[in-house]
């Protein structure tokens, strides 16, 4: 049986220990950050492992919450450092704290001027192109798909996204205009090519 | 012929992201379009970057948590009881 729940979740009642709230945050929750975990780590189990600690961490320190950002920021914050941590342990070899991604200006510099953007969306959005997309999200280095995946994918406003990574409002800017720029690139050589055999 | 040179495409593509969210300050907000109305490789730019952006927001990149992973989930967190109420 399923019930209607609201949306609106009562930090009171989750400080308090209200158990139902708590299930409650997490299924509001739960889609969002098991996507995180699973475009930042790229497999289902690392996905699960992210979301599985990012809601016991929650539970441990909900009492320490003192609302100086919103929740959703919060939870946010906490499963973004779960997926760093991950990716650490797992990737030594990628510097997820590197302050100067994609600082480098010729990174920034478009080279794809095939204008695709008026092909209809079924066109842009075939299985195919779905899969491409998700690959390139998946080649954008850690430390810029972080700040892309929570800005454009999960929708967070700059200022929460700073908050939620630590890092400046210039920052997140400079690493979300890169990631843009670079998967812009991506995508019109894919679709340039395909309006050109059309 | 276009006035602007190379070095004024580069300079702007710098305000493009913030000019799509929106959040560009209103002297920069002008400079960019008077460039844009006569530069068509980043008219192209602006075009297909929104689009890029459009893209990712459609709905079918969302799935959902899958039920077997929300089961080990609230198994995870004793939350056994609540399994069956559901968000809309």
């Amino acid at each position: 049986m399923n019930k209607t729940m609201s949306l609106e979740i009562s930090l009171e009642a989750l400080i308090a220990g209200d158990r139902a709230e708590f299930a409650r945050l997490v299924d509001t929750y739960s889609s969002p950050i098991y996507r995180l975990g699973l475009r930042m780590l790229g497999t289902p189990q690392d996905a699960e492992d992210v979301l599985q600690n990012t809601f016991l961490n929650v539970f441990t320190h909900l009492s320490t919450f003192e609302g100086r950002s919103s929740l959703s920021t919060w939870l946010y914050r906490i499963a973004a450092n779960e997926a760093l941590m991950l990716i650490r342990k797992k990737k030594p070899e990628v510097n997820v704290d590197d302050v100067q991604a994609g600082e480098n200006d010729e990174d920034l510099l478009p080279t794809q001027f095939v204008d695709w953007s008026a092909l209809p969306e079924d066109e842009l959005l075939s299985g195919e192109g779905k899969k491409f997309l998700d690959s390139a999200i998946q080649t954008l280095p850690e430390s810029m798909r972080i700040v892309f995946l929570l800005r454009d994918v999960e929708g967070l406003s700059i200022k929460e996204t700073a908050d939620a990574l630590n890092l400046t409002e210039t920052n997140v800017k400079t690493r979300l205009l890169r990631a843009r720029m670079f998967l812009r690139e991506r995508l019109s050589a894919y679709y340039g090519e395909r309006m050109i055999e059309e | 012929m276009n006035e602007h040179t190379h070095k004024d495409c580069e300079e702007l593509l710098g305000s493009l992201s913030s000019y799509i969210d929106g959040d560009l300050n209103p002297e920069l907000c002008q400079e960019l379009e008077k460039h844009l109305a006569g530069c068509d490789n980043c008219r192209v730019v602006l075009n297909t970057t929104k689009r890029t952006i459009d893209l990712v927001h459609t709905p079918i990149e969302k799935p959902d948590l899958p039920e077997d992973v929300r089961e080990r989930l609230f198994k995870r967190l004793s939350l056994d009881d609540y399994l069956n109420l559901k968000p809309n």
